[in-house]
Order: C-alpha cells, then sequence, then structure tokens
C-alpha cells in the first residue's frame, strides 16, 4: 500500500529543508574537491567511530538493548494513533497545550501565533532537527521574530551564514580555525585575541548567549523522546544551553515529530542508553532534561506542544519504508557511512544527510523529489551494524530503489537496457549470445589487457578512474561445457 | 561431495579463471563438480538497481538451472562471491515474493538453503582450513562489504589463508572500509565511489602486498581496475585462485594484472 | 476537519483496517546490576565514571558533611563571600555552608548571581556516573542546579544504584528531572569533547559513606 494510493501527502514544496537543488552525484562532485572538508570530515568522523565502538562494547546486553529499542519502536508505530492520544491527554491534565500540525506550513504558522501572543520579538532556540526541517528560522523571521540558536554548532552555522550538514553536529564540515574566524568575523565583542582551542571556542559560545538566556521570554525547542503514559517530554543534550532554553523563559513551545512518541517512562531506560553512547560515545550525554507539563515554581508556566506529521503519516504508510520512523536521530549511521565521510552533509541537499537521511528524506517529500538519495550508498551496511534501533537501512534503499523504478512512466535508456539484461539472463541461449556479444569487446583492446580508457556512456564512467579487463575470448561455462562434453 | 558450480555471470564472462580455480580446488579436495548450462545471474544488479521486476525471470533461471542439479544427487551450490550468495539468501526469494509468484519464492529459499559462499563451505561444510595450496607471495586480505556484514564470513578466508605454504598475509589497514564498488554505485556515483576506492588503494598500497585478495570478483575487478590505473604493480587475486595454487600448478594471472600503456 | 481529526485518520488509512497483535517487549537487557544500591563497588564505580568526564567527587563520613561541602567550595571559589553560595530549600542545615543564602523562590535569572549552587540528589547511577535531580526541595528547582558556575552535590551512598533502569524506577515520571553527568560539556567542534560551555563548568560531587 502506498502513501499516493491512500491519498496521505507527503511534506509540502517551496517550505522547509528537506530538499537539494541538486542531485546528488552533482552535489557530491564539488564537496569531493574540497580538501578542507575532506580532512575535516575524516578526523571527525574517524574520532567518533572509535569513541562509540569503546562504549558500545562496555555492555554486555547491547544487542539485547538494542533488539528491545527496534521492539518498542514498531510496536509504537502499530498504535500510532492510540499513543499520540494519550500523549495529548496526559500533557493537557499537566497544564500543556498541544497543538497538531498538518504540515510544515502549518506548524510554521502556529509556532509564529504562540510567539506573537508573547509580545516578544526574539526567542531562543534548542538544536531541533524537526524545526530544522520545516525552516521554522525562516519563517520566524519572515514575521519580524529572530530566532537565536544556541546550541554551539548551530550557532556556528547561523553565524557563519551556513548550513547544518550532520544531525548531531551540524558544523562537523569546520574545524577549529574556521570557527575561530566565523566567530571573530560575526560576534559583537569578541575577543580579538581568540584561539581556536575548542575550550576557549566554547567560552566565547558562553558568554555570546549569556546574556540572551537570562533575557529570553520564549524558547523553541524540540524533543528526543515523548512518553504516552506520562506525558513526559525528554531533551537529551550537552551543553546546557537546552536546560537554559526549557527552564528560564515564561513560555515553551516544542514542536515534536509525531513518530518520537513513545508508549511508558520504562521505555526511556532503554532509549537514554542506546542513545549518548551511539551519538557522541559517551556512556550519558551531560544533561538530559525531562518534564510533563508546568510545573508551578519551577521552569516555564506556558508550555505548547506541537505534534507534526510533514510526511510522517506518509512513510508510515509504506509496509518496508516506515522502519525508518524508528530513528532517534543518534547520527551513528553518518559517522560510519563511507559515503557520508567523504562527500559531508551538504550533498545530499536535506537536513537529514547520510544513510538514515537517504531512506527518511526521500519518503517525506516523495521519492520523485529525491530520487537520486537511495542511490547514495554503495550498500556496504555499516550503517544497518550500528544503528541502536536496528534499522535496515540498506534494504530500505534498495526498496526506495525499486519505488523509484517502478514511479518512471516513461523508459528510460538505463530501463530499456535492464530489461534488456533480464531477457538476456532469463534464457540460457539468449544469455550466452550476450556474453559473446561482450566478449567482442575484447577487439576493441587490441590485444591488451585491459580495455581502452575511452569508451561510450556509461562505461566511460567506470574507465574514467578505473582500467577495466580486457573480456576473454571464452566464458568459464563454454569451456567447461567444451571439456566436459556438454 | 557432487558440488554444483554457480560462477556468477561477472565470473563467467570476465574473469573465468576465478571460477576455473574455484572447480580446481574442488576437485583436489576430492570432490565431483558439476556446472549447471543453464546458469546466468542471481539477479542482484537488477534488485539493487531497484529493478525488482525485472530481476523475478532472472531469479526463476537461476532455480531453473540448480533445481536439476539438486534432484540429481547434488548436495551443495558453491558460489565464488560474497555478495551473490548474500542477494541468493536476502533477496531472491523476497523479490519473488514481492511479485506473487510464491511457488517460485519456496524455490529459491529451497536453493539458498543448499548456497554456500567459497570460504564458508570450505571451513563450515568440508571442515578444511589447510586445503594444501602453496602461494609464494605477500598477500594483504580485503573482506568485502557482503561477506562481512550480510554473510558473517568472518576470519574465515583469514583461516584459509594463514594455511597456504610461502604465503605471507600482511593485515590490511582500515579493512573493513568499503572499496566504493556497490554495482551501479560506481558507476552512478563515479566520484564518490572513486574517493572511496583511493583510500582503499593507498591502505592497500601501504602493506607493500604483490597482491590483494578477497571472495568477490566485483570488488576486486574495481579495487584492481584502480591498482592497474596507477600502474602500481600490485595485482588483485580471487581468493579461490590462491587457494587453488599449488607448487605443481599455479593458476594463470589475473587479467587484472597491472597493464601497460600504449 | 482538524488537523488533529486529518493527521489522526491518516495514521489509521497508513496502519490499515486489520491491525496486527502488538507483541510483548521483551525487556531481557539488565534491569538491575546485581549489587544493592550503595555497595562500596558501585560507589567506586560512580566515582571513576564522573572523574571521567571530569567532575570532581570529595568522599566523607555522614558526620562530616558540612565540612566537605564548606571545603570543596573553598576549592573551587577561593575566597568568597558566604552569600556567593545558594543551596536549595530543603538541603539539611547540617550540610549548608555558613552563611549560604537559601533559594527562596526569587525570578531564577537572579540566581545567576550566585557563584555556586549546594543540593542533594534523588539518585545517582554508577555505570554512567549520573546524577537525577527531581526538583524537590533537596535538588531544588532546575535553574538552581543550572545558572552557578559551580555546582556541588552531596550524594548519599543508598542513593547509588548500578544501572540506567535501577535509577529511572526510583524517580517520579512527572516531576521536572535533570540527568546530570558531569560538568556542561561540548563535542561541536571536530567531535573532541570538551568541558564547560552554559551549565555549570565546575562539578563536584560529595559522596557520603
Amino acid at each position: 500500500m502506498t502513501a499516493v494510493f491512500l491519498g496521505i501527502p507527503t511534506a509540502p514544496r517551496g517550505v522547509g529543508h528537506l530538499r537539494g537543488e541538486e542531485s546528488f552525484p552533482d552535489a557530491a562532485r564539488g564537496a569531493l574537491r574540497n580538501g578542507q572538508l575532506r580532512a575535516n570530515l575524516g578526523h571527525a568522523t574517524s574520532t567518533i567511530r572509535g569513541k562509540r565502538a569503546h562504549v558500545v562494547g562496555e555492555l554486555t546486553d547491547w544487542a539485547q538493548l538494542r533488539e528491545a529499542g527496534r521492539a518498542i519502536k514498531a510496536a509504537t508505530m502499530a498504535r500510532l494513533d492510540e499513543h499520540l492520544i494519550a500523549l495529548e491527554e496526559q500533557v493537557t491534565a499537566r497544564g500543556g497545550t498541544v497543538h497538531w500540525a498538518r504540515d510544515a506550513n502549518e506548524a510554521n504558522e502556529i509556532v509564529t501565533r504562540l510567539v506573537r501572543a508573547t509580545g516578544t520579538t526574539e526567542v531562543v532556540k534548542v538544536k531541533s532537527m524537526a524545526t530544522q526541517e520545516i525552516g521554522l528560522n525562516e519563517a520566524l523571521e519572515a514575521a519580524g521574530i529572530a530566532a537565536h540558536e544556541t546550541d554551539l554548532a548551530e550557532l556556528i552555522v547561523q553565524l557563519g551564514d551556513d548550513k547544518p550538514s550532520h544531525i548531531l553536529v551540524p558544523a562537523i564540515h569546520k574545524n577549529r580555525a574556521e570557527i575561530r574566524e566565523i566567530f571573530l568575523r560575526t560576534m559583537p565583542g569578541v575577543d580579538p585575541g581568540l584561539s581556536d582551542d575548542p575550550r576557549k571556542l566554547a567560552m566565547a559560545a558562553r558568554a555570546h548567549l549569556r546574556e540572551r538566556f537570562l533575557r529570553a521570554r520564549v524558547a523553541i525547542s524540540g524533543a528526543n523522546f515523548a512518553v504516552a503514559e506520562t506525558g513526559t517530554l525528554a531533551v537529551v543534550e550537552s551543553e546546557g544551553n537546552g536546560r537554559m532554553c526549557l527552564t528560564l523563559p515564561q513560555t515553551l513551545i516544542t514542536v515534536m515529530g509525531i513518530e518520537k512518541v513513545v508508549p511508558t517512562w520504562r521505555d526511556l531506560e532503554v532509549y537514554l542508553q542506546l542513545l549518548p553512547r551511539s551519538s557522541t560515545g559517551e556512556r550519558m550525554n551531560p544533561y538530559t532534561s525531562l518534564w510533563a507539563g508546568v510545573t508551578p515554581g519551577d521552569g516555564p508556566q506556558e508550555f505548547h506542544l506541537v505534534l507534526l506529521d510533514n510526511g510522517r503519516t506518509a512513510v508510515l504508510a509504506d509496509e518496508v519504508g516506515r522502519e525508518a520512523l524508528h530513528c532517534i536521530r543518534c547520527s551513528a549511521c553518518l559517522n560510519v557511512c563511507p559515503v557520508y565521510e567523504r562527500t559531508g552533509g551538504h550533498a545530499y541537499g536535506s537536513v537529514y544527510p547520510g544513510p538514515i537521511g537517504a531512506v527518511l528524506s526521500p519518503q517525506l517529500t516523495g521519492v520523485e523529489d529525491n530520487a537520486s538519495l537511495p542511490y547514495a550508498s554503495s550498500l556496504c551496511g555499516a550503517c544497518y551494524d550500528v544503528c541502536p534501533v536496528a534499522i535496515d537501512i540498506p534494504s530500505i534503499l534498495v526498496h526506495l530503489r525499486g519505488e523509484h523504478v517502478e514511479a518512471q512512466t516513461r523508459t528510460t535508456p538505463e530501463a530499456a537496457a535492464f530489461r534488456a539484461l533480464s531477457r538476456a539472463m532469463s534464457s540460457p541461449r539468449l544469455w550466452r549470445l550476450a556474453q559473446r556479444a561482450a566478449g567482442l569487446g575484447r577487439f576493441l583492446a587490441r590485444g591488451k589487457p585491459t580495455m581502452p580508457n575511452a569508451l561510450p556512456f556509461p562505461a566511460s564512467t567506470w574507465t574514467r578512474s578505473r582500467d577495466l579487463p580486457t573480456p576473454p575470448a571464452e566464458t568459464f561455462t563454454q569451456a567447461w561445457a567444451r571439456e566436459h562434453g556438454g | 561431495m557432487k558440488v554444483a558450480l554457480f560462477a556468477t555471470c561477472l565470473v563467467d564472462t570476465m574473469v573465468p579463471q576465478v571460477a576455473r580455480a574455484t572447480a580446481v580446488l574442488l576437485e583436489r579436495l576430492g570432490h565431483e563438480v558439476v556446472v549447471p548450462p543453464g546458469q546466468s545471474c542471481c539477479g542482484q544488479m537488477h534488485v539493487n538497481t531497484g529493478y525488482r521486476r525485472e530481476a523475478v525471470p532472472i531469479v526463476a533461471n537461476h532455480v531453473r538451472a540448480f533445481a536439476g542439479a539438486l534432484s540429481s544427487g547434488v548436495e551443495a551450490i558453491v558460489v565464488p562471491s560474497g555478495s551473490c550468495v548474500a542477494s541468493i539468501h536476502h533477496q531472491q526469494a523476497a523479490v519473488a515474493r514481492r511479485a506473487g509468484e510464491h511457488a517460485l519464492a519456496d524455490d529459491a529459499a529451497a536453493l539458498a538453503e543448499r548456497t554456500y559462499e567459497l570460504s564458508q563451505f570450505l571451513v563450515d561444510v568440508l571442515g578444511v582450513t589447510d586445503v594444501g595450496a602453496y602461494y609464494p607471495h605477500r598477500v594483504t586480505y580485503h573482506p568485502t562489504c557482503h561477506s562481512l556484514r550480510m554473510l558473517r564470513v568472518g576470519d574465515r578466508p583469514l583461516q584459509l589463508l594463514r594455511a597456504v605454504r610461502g604465503l605471507t598475509l600482511v593485515e590490511l589497514p582500515a579493512a573493513d572500509q568499503c572499496c566504493g564498488f556497490g554495482g551501479t554505485f560506481a558507476v552512478k556515483n563515479s566520484d564518490t565511489s572513486t574517493a572511496m576506492l583511493t583510500d582503499k588503494m593507498a591502505n592497500v598500497l601501504s602493506t607493500h602486498a604483490e597482491v590483494c585478495t578477497a571472495g568477490d570478483a566485483s570488488c576486486l575487478m574495481h579495487i584492481g581496475g584502480g591498482l592497474s590505473r596507477l600502474r602500481s604493480g600490485t595485482r588483485t587475486v580471487h581468493l579461490a585462485e590462491i587457494l587453488a595454487s599449488t607448487e605443481e600448478a599455479v593458476t594463470p594471472q589475473q587479467s587484472t594484472e597491472p597493464a601497460v600503456p600504449s | 476537519m482538524t488537523a488533529r481529526e486529518e493527521v489522526l485518520g491518516r495514521i489509521r488509512r497508513a496502519l490499515g483496517e486489520d491491525r496486527a497483535e502488538v507483541p510483548e517487549i521483551a525487556r531481557d537487557y539488565r534491569l538491575t546490576d546485581g549489587r544493592d544500591p550503595g555497595d562500596p563497588a558501585l560507589l567506586d564505580l560512580l566515582t571513576d565514571r564522573l572523574e571521567d568526564y571530569k567532575a570532581t567527587v570529595v568522599r566523607c563520613a555522614p558526620a562530616d558533611i558540612g565540612g566537605a561541602v564548606t571545603t570543596a567550595l573553598r576549592t573551587a571559589l577561593g575566597e568568597h563571600s558566604p552569600g556567593d553560595v545558594v543551596v536549595a530549600p530543603g538541603l539539611p542545615a547540617e550540610w549548608r555552608p555558613d552563611g549560604a543564602a537559601e533559594d527562596d523562590g526569587r525570578p531564577a535569572v537572579a540566581l545567576a548571581d550566585h557563584a555556586a549552587t549546594v543540593t542533594g540528589v534523588s539518585v545517582a547511577v554508577a555505570e554512567t556516573g549520573t546524577l537525577i535531580l527531581d526538583g524537590s526541595p533537596l535538588c531544588g528547582r532546575r535553574a538552581l542546579s543550572l545558572l552557578p558556575d559551580c555546582l556541588v552535590c552531596v550524594v548519599e551512598a543508598a542513593q547509588v544504584v548500578g544501572g540506567v533502569p535501577e535509577g529511572l524506577a526510583k524517580v517520579d515520571a512527572v516531576a521536572p528531572l535533570t540527568l546530570i553527568s558531569g560538568p556542561s560539556a561540548t563535542s561541536d567542534i571536530e567531535l573532541e569533547r570538551v568541558e564547560g560551555v552554559h551549565g555549570p563548568r565546575t562539578l563536584i560531587v560529595v559522596l557520603v559513606a
């Protein structure tokens, strides 16, 4: 069953950051030439891979936790409507207000209206993938509201007028020297003698944001988890910027994808072990904030929860692809992906890069709006191995390739070739003819062990960087049949 | 034991010496080898490129070609390719079932149960690690992704290589990193594939091995094609060719030996 | 149709009419550590984990808590006036440094004027080096353990459990909870962890046994 058939819309065009301007191969071509980017990514991803492997190896029950993490998500999706209704009841009972948003536009409208109602023209933000996805900052800006990102990496991206390139560390593509340069250029009142010591850079961010935290009246956050049975929201972070936003302002607005709900409080005992070890390679992240509704005398006295669809129900309609909704945004798959490590996140064109992005973005937008992403993988399987909730990303990639091929209404040259090959490979007689034809290629080599470099497309995409061996005069099966009287 | 050899489309057409070496090795170990003549392809390239419907008749051909062998006393189907075995195990029945061909799916699943990657067949089924090979070369081993992560061949190829007389085995740095082949990925994302290949080659060359081996001819064609383009002198040789080599007969060199530019 | 009805309707269409039974979740991971709360080995593990994340651990006997807190504050702040320190309203009198201010519910941002905070904890998880504060009078409201740059937490041995499941089972799911594992930190620059960003840059744990 597909979303189109069921009349379930995908994320709308013209808003948010789920679609790139170029196809992945085109965007990647430029990124691959950026030596600084390659060096930064290689350094950062190898650092985090080592840390993750170390702390995951410490847990004797990692496999059981991983299976529980997978099973809880699968069970949640199977009754998603019931859990969302329960969550709404609990949040409301504890003094919060729940809003539902069909898509990015509606979520942006809701948040803008809520901020306007407070009379403020600036908000502080905790790093949130959902609000990146819907382009909330741009929507607020258009409404005359300044949104200040407070996560260090988000701040670097915002100050540098850049785009995020990683789920966990949006500025992973920048090294310390580049970050220092951005701070010196854009931070009012920054010490001109600022060094590139990460500790000093973090201190500069602290000084820059301190006053903003203390004066903020409205904060906007995402949520890592929301517990249906208790109405408890969870934000997992490191720096304390999240705590500042979740604690100090009078009003808190949390925008959460509907797939972030988990049924029970106990489920957190699984995810709070899986997530930090998979994401930052820590046994536990420095700060996790958990709150349910409003607590008199402690934290925001007005709490709004915006439940966002924006294509998620379309993903849910695909029985194979829905597993992508299990993602807990740890980014372990990005850090091990050989493609991501070399191209970086911008090449994916979406706020969700890397292997999980290559299965999530095309499903949120509809495959044809992100048709190159399912092919942006060598299917090496490293992502599946490290996924803390065992999302079979390679299988979903292959599935989406099938969806893309089957969505074509006209026969592409590729499809014609694959169909012809299919006919040949399903008939021993035709296959022998095809093999003989391939063998004729040896005459192009004119007796040399490899084929000429200048071959027609698509062979040229191979021979641009690799030699192609000259095919032999006789296949193995032919020779065997000749020798064994077949 | 009577064993059927599935050469795979790529080996059969491009590097037949790999299938030959597999047959020679199995016969030397005392087994009868048959090569079903109707065989062509497992369908992996079609499935992985999105042509899952078009893969179904290819799967049907594969089942037709090998079902007869099983009924004539063949106990195992051996394949010198990890990724093709992974496709046979994980994809064939699934694409048939998706197309509503349930009988074909059942037959494919039954065939998959008897289908083995070469190193798994040698170590797990035959219980041998010393196959009596002699190969006086410095060799590094690249564990291909599907062997490593889908079939979990583990250190079986290394056990086999360690028992080869004359062979010096050198560890490949960052061995578990993909070489960038990935089937049509190498063509559709040629630039990224080449970037991955470059790093793989750098690691291979850092070992100063004469030979880089693996259990997949496709990945070896990729790595070998790059090494040949660089005129590096390090060549790629399939695991089966090394294991088939003896003091009496060294298997012929692969066609990916360093090319001499014209 | 409201957005609520529409989103719920889409979910129902996506899941279809025939919904399979939802299987029980197998919780066969470690639910307990096997050691009782306060086991000396757990205290050592907690200390190791906290120190690994650059927290300072001070051990003391139950009778010496007040002295240990005072000494820790002097080490962290140097010479300071008693009013630089603010404590949670439910902190026992004998734990309080002389002259410390009590959080009296003043506007939260005013807590930023203090250099250090002293609180208790609800529970501590040894395996991850995590302190859980639950907003009770002993732990104080959330801003209290956030704004002053130095946080001193008193942890009693019986509050120390082995793993995360045991820790979460001991707290109230609807209380405003903060899980603290070391001083504030970031890995945002080249994925290398450095301590000290917006939250307290100094975390001192007074472990009582």
